[in-house]
């Protein structure tokens, strides 16, 4: 169609322009002005640092050859010079178990909030997008699974997927075939709250001026919906998500606490600590660093996640 | 002369945020005979609101701070007593508020009845009969018919307007002396926003009660104000008598308010009159006059020094109408000499 | 140029539009009709600013998203530049929508508070591909800020950096970007402080001068209306119930609702105040829901006889060019 338009030149030369006198703020400095606000999101963020240096850092210290290697005549040890956090059962160090338990943890719990992030994005934003019967159906189905209680419908599918899952190497590592399987069944069981979190955003924006306009212009429904919509619910998703791997970490350490989740010897904190089940009198040792671990991550990740939520709002305008 | 209700001397109010010091009221002095209705007209961000909230003392402190001043109610200064004589005298009692939006000053899960009740009943001894007689009183003050089956409803059935007279009974319900209505017409139509300017005149005629009326329409103001206080920037740069005000409007701001309002009595002449720039940042410490830099007439001194609100002696004034006509600007508008 | 020319651009025939209400989870059913827009007819010629005026919830708002498509019609017919657009398709739509553009109220709401004042303006430049190159549109975007009195090196800077009278101003350069001949300007004015609305007024007008803009003003500040608008029309509930030139319709209002909302209209002038007789109205305005029979006005209407509650007033043209719906108009 385009005839191009013909650049129109101003007569309106007399109009002064309005000059900004306060410095550009993109929206991630401003949010980093708020997010600093919160003294306990800082200090939730500066420990998640520390535990994701610990973590990877620790990598590099000990190998994974040390943290499988067993021993059993060095088993049971208290916390000593040369084994810090002490040993388990059959000799392990346990101090290079909760390092790489706690990789395997943080990549269980990112990788789930991905798979749950994305269902959660696709279904809540067809939801509230379309709305009628596309919404109908699939908040029906959301409500569906939200009715069974999730950790139900875990156990139950980690009994069900349990099965000969070949291990798997990823990063030069070999994993065992179970973290799929605990990934993919926290993910698609964490999706529907994230969804109806969606949907409510759709539903509210859709209707909002910004995207009226856009359709008056003529922007077509998918860049309406990914780059109109989706950036200005980034608040709630991120904030979710953030509080998602809390949760998935918690979860997985659930599973793995009731023997259904990874299996020895790749370590997990939460498959730490159903080893530790038998000695919790004998061998404090065994379950308090991998419990402290958990509790600190799940600490430091809520922090943050309060902050954000406060940081990244799009209708706030104070700084 | 007629009996002072309240005297306010150098207010001040600053709000601490993280972003720095807010300058909301900068040093607002004023006087209100009883009876009578004053307007305070201003802009957004003027500090308007915020003067009679720190009368009040509803700000939140912190991050407010009433940093100096004086709020004589009879006499009685409003910003040396306790929080509980203020809760048990003048908050409600002497002095009522309304606000912009009726809706959230109500609660949405109780009758109109028991909101309107439990006050008169808590704060003025009465039993429920009593209560529920002067409801029903209330309730037809305002022009509200049907009294006992309102007294059923929720607010939810009532419309913009009624909610606003359903505040208002509830505002009069301890017989105040003083209303101070906070834009109490902004969001409703002008159909019945006339019918409030209407129910508040009448009381004021009826129940002598004296009024402040807080409004950014200075059409609103022309129908219900007996003097105007001007703000800007948390200053009051002028404040007349309302015949004075529009006749002479000595201030430029107010006289580029008055040139930026259409009419709908009048067939255009001309585009309108529009104001540079944008009211300025309170972030600010304020240096000079807070207008200079949207003025048109503005000089050397102006930048420097912040004019003080100094009496003139208008056309108007010696026409013989009542009252002090005070400015705050260098320049004499009239003359282009400089006061 | 072509015959069109000699045509209202902007053609509205009996336009209804109804909302249903809908209860129930799975099935649901309809319990009642919303009759935001009840059959509204009007043209506005090309260069002509047309007010549409009435109180919450008449359905003007309405009627100006259903006029650009935001909303399909439940009946009737508008024509912009002589086409309809629930009958083009395709690029024919894409050029229709490139001519009618909407500017609103709330200028917090209106701009997409993640993107630049750059991809706000550029939108319209790129969805209806104007300008191929990326440098080009950057060039526009940046006349089009000096054009609406903002800086160009603004280009970069987010919404939430400007004032509402700012902010407001992107909006308008955004709504000429793709070079509009309708602009719906919904309440342009109501959510900014007196001292700035003129800034928007004179632009709007500025603008109009310069490309023969057609406006359709939505608004309830009848004041600024009649400084604005050519023509203005009164919409009560749903409803058009009178259209003239303005200084008619202000100086010889016929429907008695336009002469009770004129009389309710604050004048900044004390002596006049004093003088003027308010014809103040009994209640509320009625839920569209459920109207009132016969004339729609008749439960509030000091002149209402016995068949008012009765028949529909039909829409007359009084003296040329005002129109009015009302029984005891003679």
């Amino acid at each position: 169609m385009t005839e191009t338009s013909p650049a129109p030149v101003s007569n309106i030369a007399a109009l002064p322009l309005d000059q900004l006198d306060a410095p550009p703020l993109t929206l991630g400095r401003l949010a980093w002005l708020r997010f600093r606000r919160h003294k306990m999101a800082l200090a939730g963020m500066a420990l998640l640092g520390l535990l994701i240096l610990y973590c990877v850092g620790g990598g590099f210290v000990f190998s994974e050859k040390y943290a499988n290697y067993n021993d059993t005549s060095l088993a049971l040890q208290p916390p000593s010079a040369a084994h810090w956090f002490g040993t388990d059962t059959i000799g392990r160090d346990i101090l290079a178990r909760t390092i790489y338990g706690g990789q395997i943890s943080l990549l269980i719990g990112l990788t789930a909030v991905i798979l749950e992030v994305s269902a959660g994005i696709v279904v809540g934003a067809l939801a509230g997008y379309f709305g009628g019967w596309v919404d109908n159906l699939l908040m029906r189905f959301t409500e569906a699974i939200l009715i069974i209680p999730q950790i139900f419908l875990l156990l139950v599918m980690a009994k069900f997927f349990a099965g000969d899952i070949p291990d798997i190497n990823f990063l030069g590592r070999e994993f065992s075939g179970s973290v799929i399987v605990i990934v993919v069944i926290i993910g698609l069981t964490s999706w529907p709250y994230l969804a109806r979190i969606v949907r409510a955003e759709f539903l509210s924006l859709k209707e909002s001026e910004f995207i009226l306009a856009a359709r008056a212009t003529g922007t077509s429904t998918p860049e309406i919906i990914f780059l109109h919509i989706l950036p200005n619910c980034i608040a709630p998703i991120v904030v979710s998500a953030t509080l998602g791997v809390a949760n998935a970490i918690t979860l997985e350490a659930y599973i793995s606490f009731l023997g259904l989740g990874v299996r020895p010897p790749t370590a997990t904190w939460g498959n730490m600590l159903e080893g530790a089940y038998n000695y919790i009198e004998s061998a404090y040792w065994m379950w308090l660093f991998p419990g402290l671990l958990i509790l600190f991550i799940v600490l430091a990740i809520n922090f943050v996640g309060d902050g954000l939520r406060d940081a990244l709002d799009p209708r706030s305008r104070a700084v | 002369m007629t009996n002072l209700l309240l005297e306010v001397r150098d207010l001040k109010t600053r709000f601490h945020t993280p972003e720095g010091t807010v300058y909301a009221v900068n040093g607002i002095s004023f006087n209100l005979p009883q009876g009578s209705a004053l307007a305070v007209v201003g802009e957004s961000g003027c500090g308007k609101s915020v003067t009679m909230m720190s009368i009040l003392r509803l700000i939140p402190i912190p991050p407010g701070q009433i940093v100096s001043g004086e709020a004589l109610y009879v006499g009685q200064d409003l910003l040396k007593l306790s929080e509980n004589e203020m809760e048990a005298n003048i908050r409600g009692k002497a002095i009522a508020m309304i606000f912009q939006d009726p809706m959230t000053s109500l609660n949405p899960v109780l009758t109109i009845g028991r909101q309107l009740t439990e006050p008169l009943r808590i704060h003025l001894g009465l039993d429920h009969n009593q209560a529920q007689r002067r409801a029903i009183q209330l309730l037809e003050m305002v022009g509200i018919s049907g009294g006992a089956n309102r007294l059923e409803s929720y607010p939810h059935q009532f419309s913009g307007g009624m909610r606003q007279r359903v505040m208002i009974a509830m505002a009069l319900a301890a017989n105040p002396s003083l209303l101070i209505a906070d834009e109490p017409t902004t969001a409703l139509d002008v159909t019945i926003q006339a019918q409030i300017i209407e129910l508040v005149e009448r009381l004021r005629r009826e129940i002598g009660l004296t009024i402040i009326w807080i409004t950014h329409d200075l059409g609103v103001v022309a129908g219900m104000a007996e003097r105007v206080i001007v703000m800007y920037a948390g200053y009051i740069v002028e404040e007349a008598d309302v015949d004075a005000l529009y006749e002479m409007p000595c201030h430029p701001y107010t006289q580029a308010l008055l040139a930026a309002l259409p009419r709908a009595d009048r067939r255009r002449d001309r585009r309108l009159k529009s104001i540079p720039g944008a009211p300025p940042n309170l972030l600010v410490e304020p240096k000079g006059c807070p207008f200079a830099p949207r003025c048109e007439h503005v000089r050397e001194r102006c930048r420097l020094e912040n004019p003080t609100l100094t009496t003139v002696s208008s056309s108007a004034a010696l026409r013989g109408l009542s009252g002090d006509h005070r400015v705050a600007c260098w320049v004499d508008l009239a003359t282009g000499a400089m006061r | 140029m072509t015959p069109l020319d000699s045509q209202p651009l902007v053609q509205v025939k009996n336009l209804t539009k109804h909302f249903p209400v809908l209860r129930g989870l799975v099935l649901q059913r309809q319990v009642g009709l919303v009759r935001a827009v009840d059959g509204i007819s009007f043209d506005i010629q090309r260069g002509e600013t047309l007010g549409l005026v009435g109180e919450s919830g008449c359905g003007k708002t309405t009627a100006g998203r259903t006029l650009l498509g935001l909303y399909p019609p439940t009946s009737g017919e508008v024509l912009i530049d002589g086409q309809d657009m629930r009958h083009t398709r395709g690029p024919e739509l894409m050029a229709l929508r490139r001519k009618a553009q909407i500017i609103f109220q709330d200028p917090y709401a209106s701009l997409n508070p993640r993107w630049t004042v750059n991809s706000i303006i550029a939108e319209p430049l790129r969805v209806h591909r104007l300008l191929p190159t990326e440098k080009e549109r950057v060039e526009r975007v940046k006349e089009l800020l000096r054009l609406v009195g903002l800086s160009p090196t603004h280009l970069n800077r987010f919404p939430h950096e400007f004032s509402g009278g700012q902010r407001q101003r992107i909006g308008v350069a955004r709504a000429l970007a793709s070079n509009p001949l309708f602009i719906v300007c919904d309440e342009p004015i109501s959510a900014l402080d007196v001292s700035i609305q003129a800034q928007v007024v004179n632009l709007l007008e500025e603008l109009q001068d310069q490309f023969e803009l057609t406006y359709l003003f939505i608004a309830h500040d009848l004041s600024m209306v009649r400084h604005i608008c050519d023509r203005v029309a009164v919409m009560y509930l749903g409803l058009i119930v009178e259209l003239a030139e303005r200084n008619e319709l202000y100086e010889n209002p016929l429907h008695p609702y336009t002469a009770a909302l004129l009389s309710a209209v604050p004048i900044p002038d004390p002596k006049q105040e004093r003088a003027r007789q308010r014809i103040l109205l009994k209640g509320e305005i009625p839920s569209p829901l459920n109207p009132p029979s016969g004339c729609r006005f008749h439960p509030r209407c000091p002149l209402a006889k016995a068949h008012c509650a009765e028949t529909t007033p039909a829409w007359r043209e009084i003296s040329p060019g005002h129109w009015v719906a009302c029984h005891e108009v003679a």
